[in-house]
């Protein structure tokens, strides 16, 4: 039997603009994912830590405060350092379309601007977790 | 409102009314089943005078600038002087931020309204590691006075009024205003503006909390008592609703919460001693205006006569000013949308109808590309000029709150102030605001308010044009504004200047003399002004309260 997908929903810096990530924690938990969210204010190795320690699929993290460019590859880096490239790392928020091809190279698999469905982002994260 | 007899006479208007249409539409059906405001409440058809039935004109409106102020705060309103045009900025470095604010006053804007950036409203300098990636991302970056001197270089503060959207540490960031002022040779008297200053909303829905509640509780009581003496002209806080609307909160949700976060000030200022007329004629609240245009004028009309109620039967006051709900606006930042931007114009046009009609006494319009980034020059200035035409072509400036005595608005008006004193009684029976927020029930109401609007937009039962109905393809805009990098860099480098330039020794006794009052119940105030003008840093005297007073931790519930 496949397993429940494991999710950390995730709030990067200091940035505490958090419905965008309550209403995806939400939605993903309503379509039958195991959802842990961390809460406002974590460093890029709380997060990972976190995720490591809940051995979940996904790491989606929201960020609004412009930051992302410095604190989202910081994630991805560091599950490399702990061999936890197998977890997806998603993001979202207010993050221009010029930036999305630096956080893809950087390995952040998808990048949710406003407006995108849950729907588009459940049906992502089904279609595309590495671990199974 | 009207003539018992008419009454009789037009309920049975409405009933036969009732009656044809339901014939009628048997033919020709309504377009939908339901109408829905956009807080998801049930609109009728038809409002008529059978609906104002229980409104008593004297006792639930009266005039402008009389009791319970349903009509307005003045008895002039916009005739006498319109309302304060402040557009909140600040990005960057405060040198760039200075330029910004030069331009939007020399462009007709008649306030400052100050955005820092987020390490300065938590309290760390920029150098602190939690500060990587932040500096001056969201607002302009002020770690210590030299930056806030730079930041109002060659704008006279005697001439200005100045908003800063401070929280946690607004003690520190008003006492470094008050510090560039006397070097201006402005007295503090003198001095005008706002402080958010507003701890409760932070942990509600904002998120830039420091302390924990109690301590932080009495930082704010602190400056009430502080600026009651010394700085009378300075509103010590805006109690604010903004955010808890922005969080996802119905209309009624954000006069009942905003009030409660009020409610619970005037009682910690009063059990720290304090007369209720000596501070509440300088509280000054703040709220959203959305799109739904009717529903939003009677928020703000709800929400001016729960207020006078409460401090009048609620805390006695005597003083008229201390019953006067007067207010900032903001538009709402989360209706915006990142497809198609340029629509923004025209929902913020919307928006600033509202809060014009509701009677706001400044406002903040945001600007069509905010959905994607900070807001460029150009963007801002249509922005401004939505204000500027409402103001002057629209007409709807001549005669005060030009929407009272309609059926709908009095009918509405009642409902919200209804169902936000529920809100508040449940608060009380929960112990307060503090309480109702430790224990997550505030936080838990928005978050449902907010997760059902998600859906009602993705199963288009709220239609949000350009995004999920009249959409066309388009490529996401490039010529956005960005903060460079180099700013987290240079702000470092001004810091290390400054350690070795300053007196340390000074700065040492001051944060000592600090800690000390922290730790005792004196009033923190001149002690944080003295460490300030020393040059002690924004960081270093946060860290010295955090020392003292601990830190938030937050409840995180989904």
């Amino acid at each position: 039997m496949k397993r429940t997908i494991r999710v950390l929903v995730a709030k990067p810096g200091l940035d505490g603009h958090d419905r965008g990530a309550k209403v995806i924690a939400r939605a993903l938990r309503d379509a039958g994912m195991e959802v842990i969210y961390t809460g406002l204010r974590q460093t890029p190795k709380q997060i990972v830590n976190a995720a490591i320690q809940e051995d979940v699929d996904c790491v989606a993290m929201s960020i609004l405060s412009g930051a992302h460019n410095t604190l989202f590859p910081k994630v991805v880096e560091l599950l490399r350092e702990e061999d936890a490239s197998d977890i997806l790392v998603v993001g979202g928020g207010v993050i221009p379309g010029e930036d999305i091809p630096f956080l893809k190279e950087k390995g952040i698999s998808e990048i949710f601007t406003p407006g995108t469905t849950t729907d588009t982002t459940i049906e992502y994260i089904r279609k595309n977790i590495k671990r199974k | 409102m009207f003539d018992r007899d008419k009454l009789d006479e037009i309920k049975k208007g409405v009933e036969s009314f009732d009656e044809s249409t339901q014939k009628a539409m048997e033919k020709r059906p309504e377009r939908k089943e339901n109408f829905i405001s956009a807080s998801g409440d049930e609109v009728g058809r038809l409002y008529s005078p059978a609906d104002l039935d229980e409104i008593d004109y004297m006792d639930e409106l009266n005039f402008p600038g009389q009791y319970p102020y349903t009509r307005g705060v003045q008895p002039t309103m916009y005739r006498g002087r319109l309302w304060t045009m402040r557009m909140y900025a600040g990005f960057a470095t405060a040198e760039e931020s200075n330029e910004r604010y030069k331009l939007l006053l020399a462009q007709g804007g008649s306030g400052l309204s100050v955005a820092f950036d987020l390490p300065t409203q938590i309290g760390y300098d920029s150098d602190h590691s939690l500060a990587e990636g932040e500096v001056g991302k969201v607002g302009v970056a002020i770690d210590s006075l030299k930056d806030m001197e730079i930041l109002f270089g060659g704008i006279p503060l005697d001439k200005v009024s100045t908003s800063m959207t401070i929280n946690a540490p607004a003690s520190v960031l008003l006492a470094m205003y008050i510090a560039v002022a006397e070097k201006q040779g402005v007295s503090m008297d003198k001095l005008r503006g706002t402080i958010q200053n507003d701890i409760l909303k932070e942990y509600i829905a904002r998120g830039t909390y420091i302390f924990p509640t109690e301590p932080s509780m009495r930082l704010i009581t602190n400056i009430f008592e502080y600026c009651s003496v010394n700085v009378p002209k300075w509103n010590t806080i805006s109690i604010s609703g903004y955010h808890i609307r922005e969080a996802g909160s119905t209309a009624a949700q954000e006069v009942g919460f905003t009030l409660a976060d009020g409610i619970a000030y005037v009682e910690a200022a009063i059990a720290a001693g304090l007369d209720v007329d000596s501070f509440a004629p300088r509280l000054s609240f703040f709220f959203n205006s959305h799109n739904d245009l009717l529903e939003e004028v009677s928020k703000f009309r709800a929400a001016r006569r729960l207020w006078a109620r409460i401090m009048k039967e609620r805390f006695n006051a005597k003083n008229p000013k201390s019953m006067m709900l007067k207010f900032h606006t903001q538009t709402g930042g989360s209706t915006l949308t990142a497809q198609q931007p340029d629509n923004n114009i025209v929902r913020v046009a919307i928006q600033t109808l509202a809060a014009v009609l509701g009677g706001t006494q400044s406002l903040h319009t945001n600007s069509r590309d905010e959905a994607l980034a900070l807001p460029t020059e150009d963007s801002v200035r249509i922005a401004l000029r939505t204000q500027q035409i409402v103001a002057h072509e629209s007409g709807v400036t001549n005669t005060i709150d030009p929407l009272a005595g309609s059926y709908f608005i009095e009918s509405k008006t009642k409902d919200i102030e209804e169902q936000a004193y529920a809100y508040i009684k449940k608060i009380d029976e929960l112990g307060g605001a503090p309480k109702a927020i430790d224990n997550g029930y505030i936080q838990q109401e928005i978050m449902d308010a907010a997760y059902r609007c998600q859906k009602d937009i993705e199963t288009e039962r709220a239609i949000v044009v350009g995004m999920n109905k009249f959409t066309v393809d388009e490529e996401m805009p490039k010529d956005l504004l960005r903060v460079d990098m180099s700013v987290g860099e240079g702000q470092k480098k001004k810091l290390q200047k400054l350690k070795a330039e300053r007196d340390n020794e000074a700065v040492e006794s001051n944060l000592k003399a600090l800690k000390k009052a922290c730790q005792g119940d004196e009033n923190v105030m001149p002690f944080i002004l003295e460490a300030v003008k020393a040059y002690a840093t924004l960081g270093e005297i946060c860290g010295v309260m955090r020392e003292v007073f601990g830190e938030y931790q937050q409840s995180v519930r989904i």
